[in-house]
C-alpha cells in the first residue's frame, strides 16, 4: 500500500473529524479522496502540520488528527517533545511513514533507513506510540480515537504518489471553512 | 524577577484576550515569560524553535483562541517561510513580542550581526513593525495588538536594550 491507499482506507474514520494535513502530495491526495470543510490543507510551510494540530487541539475540545509524513516530522523533530510535554487527549498524530520525500520525487528519508520515528516519539516522552502496517492503520486510528488518549501512530507504507491535481482553493477559504466547522462542532457539543 | 513593565506587557496580553502564548527564551524576556507562564488566563506552550511556535499559534487561533509569540530577533532568520506561507498566506493575526538584541547597549558582539538584518527582514515581509526604545512606549502596545486583528497580519514589537534598561 502507498500513502494514497492508506488515506483511502482511513477516509471513513476521518470523515467529519478535524484534520490538519501535511503539505504537498498528502494534502492533494486527501483533497482528491475526501474534501470536507473540516480539512485544513497545508499549502506551504514544511514541517508544521503537527504543530498546527497540537495548537488546535489545545485550544478547543473537538478531536484533531494531524496527518504527517516522515520527511515532514524529520524537518521539525522537536515537535515530538512539545507534543509529549503538552498532553492533549483530543489529539492524534498520524505519521504516514513511506520512507521518502514523496512530493519532491521520492528521495529517501532517514526514517526509511536507521531512524525509527516511533522510538524517537517514545524517547521524547510520548506515552502512547503505535507503529503499524499500512493495512492496520484504519483500525489503529479508530482505536486511538475511541481511547481519547493522545496517540502517535506511525504507519509504515510503501513509497509512491498518485497523480492528482493541485489544490485550487484560496488559503483564506480553506481557513474560513475550517474555522466555521470548528465552531459548528463546538456548538453541536454544547 | 519581573519588572513593572513586564507586568504591563502581560496585563495587556490578558486584556486583549490572548489566551495562548508560545515562547523561545531570551534573557531580556525572562520576566515576561515567567509572568505568562504563571498567568491563569494564558496557556503557555514553550517552543523548541520559533517556526514550531508559529504553527502552534496558527492552530490555536483557528481553534478560536487569540495567540501570540514571544521570541528573540535572531530567530527572524528561522521564521521567514512560516511567516510568508502560513501566517500571512492564511491571514492569521499574530502579535510578536520580540527582544531586539544587537542594538545600542548590547554586550554580545555577535548579536549585532542579526540586528543589522532585523528591520530589513520585517520590512521585506511587509510586517507592521514598532520599535520600542523606552518603557513609556508601552502605552501603544494595546493598539498594536488590536492592529494585528484589524489587518489579519503578524505585527512585530521590537523591544531593544534601551527599552529593557528603562524598565528596570
Amino acid at each position: 500500500m502507498i500513502r494514497y491507499d492508506v488515506l483511502k482506507s482511513i477516509a471513513p474514520v476521518i470523515r467529519g473529524k478535524l484534520i490538519v494535513c501535511n503539505i504537498g502530495s498528502p494534502s492533494q491526495e486527501l483533497f482528491d479522496l475526501l474534501d470536507q470543510p473540516s480539512n485544513f490543507y497545508m499549502l506551504g510551510t514544511m514541517g508544521l502540520c503537527s504543530s498546527i494540530g497540537l495548537g488546535l487541539a489545545l485550544a478547543q475540545k473537538s478531536q484533531v488528527i494531524a496527518i504527517e509524513g516522515d520527511g515532514s516530522v524529520l524537518t521539525n523533530l522537536a515537535t515530538l517533545s512539545t507534543i509529549a510535554n503538552n498532553q492533549a487527549d483530543n489529539f492524534t498524530l498520524l505519521i504516514i511513514d513511506n520512507g521518502s520525500y514523496g512530493s519532491t520525487g521520492d528521495q529517501p528519508t532517514y526514517a526509511g533507513r536507521k531512524t525509527s520515528l516511533a522510538n524517537v516519539a517514545r524517547a521524547c516522552g510520548c506515552d502512547i506510540v503505535v507503529e503499524c502496517s499500512a493495512e492496520n492503520t484504519a483500525s489503529e486510528l479508530e482505536k486511538a480515537l475511541s481511547s481519547r488518549r493522545m496517540t502517535v501512530i506511525v504507519s509504515k507504507c510503501e513509497s509512491g504518489n498518485v497523480d492528482v491535481p493541485v489544490i485550487d482553493l484560496d488559503p483564506c477559504v480553506i481557513r474560513e471553512r475550517f474555522m466555521g466547522e470548528i465552531k459548528r462542532l463546538d456548538e453541536t457539543r454544547s | 524577577m519581573a519588572t513593572e513593565s513586564d507586568r504591563r506587557i502581560v496585563d495587556c496580553l490578558v486584556a486583549n484576550e490572548i489566551k495562548f502564548a508560545t515562547s523561545v527564551p531570551c534573557k531580556q524576556l525572562a520576566g515576561v515569560i515567567d509572568l505568562v507562564d504563571s498567568s491563569p488566563s494564558i496557556m503557555h506552550v514553550p517552543s523548541n524553535k520559533e517556526d514550531e511556535g508559529m504553527g502552534l499559534c496558527a492552530g490555536a487561533y483557528m481553534g478560536g483562541t487569540q495567540s501570540c509569540i514571544i521570541m528573540q530577533n535572531t530567530a527572524l532568520g528561522v521564521v521567514v517561510n512560516s511567516l510568508a506561507t502560513l501566517i500571512q498566506f492564511y491571514r492569521i493575526p499574530l502579535p510578536m513580542l520580540i527582544s531586539y538584541r544587537g542594538e545600542i547597549g548590547e554586550k554580545v558582539a555577535c548579536q549585532v550581526e542579526m540586528a543589522l538584518h532585523t528591520k530589513a527582514i520585517l520590512g521585506q515581509l511587509h510586517i507592521p513593525t514598532y520599535h520600542f526604545q523606552h518603557c513609556d512606549q508601552l502605552e501603544h502596545l494595546d493598539s498594536i495588538i488590536k492592529h494585528a486583528h484589524v489587518c489579519g497580519k503578524p505585527v512585530a514589537v521590537l523591544a531593544d536594550a534601551m527599552f529593557w534598561r528603562s524598565a528596570e
